[in-house]
């Protein structure tokens, strides 16, 4: 649930980037960065999965509030 | 122009609502499959930013990616969260809740701002970019443009993300292996 809103995030800010990027036709900033972030968040969602996982095997559930403490 | 008008503002509305949607709804399998819809959407109106480049990258990561290795995560590791998640704070003056409000309420006056003073002024690369007349034309070829750009201009970031994109690969691999040898 909270990677979906990050995601939802990070698609935000590269509809913006592709936006604007529109205005950038020598260096093409925008959408190249916009690539980057795609790629970036991509890499984020693969890492934080094997996170989820992990700490659904350690919890048994993967509540952010039922998560609540640091070492085991 | 017209119709072109409309279908941006069809997938604006759509991207808009299944966004709302995702984050109102409380069952979780839906709110993902919803996503689909808004990143098909999002795709759409990358396209009518003219970056199709972008579109079928975001097509192909996104939905074939991210989703649906979410989707495998969510569908590996919970069947309690295939039904209804429970509500967290019940309490409409929780702490959590007042934070939350705050800082969108910030950010939300701060766009406010932003677009009321980008609507009385455009800025100065913008005036710029239209009186030099680079803007991006539909019947440019932008992937002849970006490949080069990337190759040239941004190999630095790219050469970057890709040492990135391989550390994460390892890390991911490291972190859900290194739990069957616990097991």
């Amino acid at each position: 649930m909270v990677l979906v809103g990050i995601e939802l995030m990070i698609n935000a800010a590269i509809l913006n980037f592709v936006a604007f990027g529109r205005y950038d036709k020598t260096l093409y900033g925008g959408q190249s960065f916009a690539l980057f972030a795609i790629v970036l968040a991509a890499a984020a969602v693969a890492v934080a999965l094997a996170i989820v996982l992990n700490v659904y095997k350690h919890y048994k559930s993967i509540d952010p509030n039922d998560i609540n403490d640091l070492k085991d | 122009m017209t119709i072109s008008l409309i279908l941006f503002y069809l997938l604006a509305a759509t991207a808009i609502g299944s966004a709302l949607l995702i984050v109102s709804l409380k069952n979780l399998v839906r709110s993902i499959f919803l996503f689909f819809v808004t990143l098909f959407s999002l795709a759409g109106l990358y396209v009518f930013a003219l970056a199709d480049f972008i579109a079928i990258t975001q097509v192909i990561v996104y939905v074939g990616g991210v989703l649906v290795l979410m989707l495998f995560a969510f569908m590996l590791s919970n069947r309690v969260l295939l039904n209804d998640v429970k509500q967290g704070f019940k309490g409409m003056f929780a702490l959590p809740k007042w934070q939350g409000l705050l800082i969108s309420l910030a950010i939300f006056f701060l766009l406010l701002f932003i677009a009321t003073s980008f609507s009385e002024q455009e800025p100065q690369w913008i005036m710029r970019a239209r009186a030099g007349q680079t803007l991006i034309l539909p019947s440019d070829n932008t992937i002849h443009h970006l490949g080069i750009n990337l190759m040239t201009r941004y190999i630095l970031p790219f050469e970057v993300i890709s040492v990135f994109l391989m550390m994460t690969l390892i890390g991911a691999a490291h972190l859900a292996r290194k739990e069957e040898q616990k097991v």
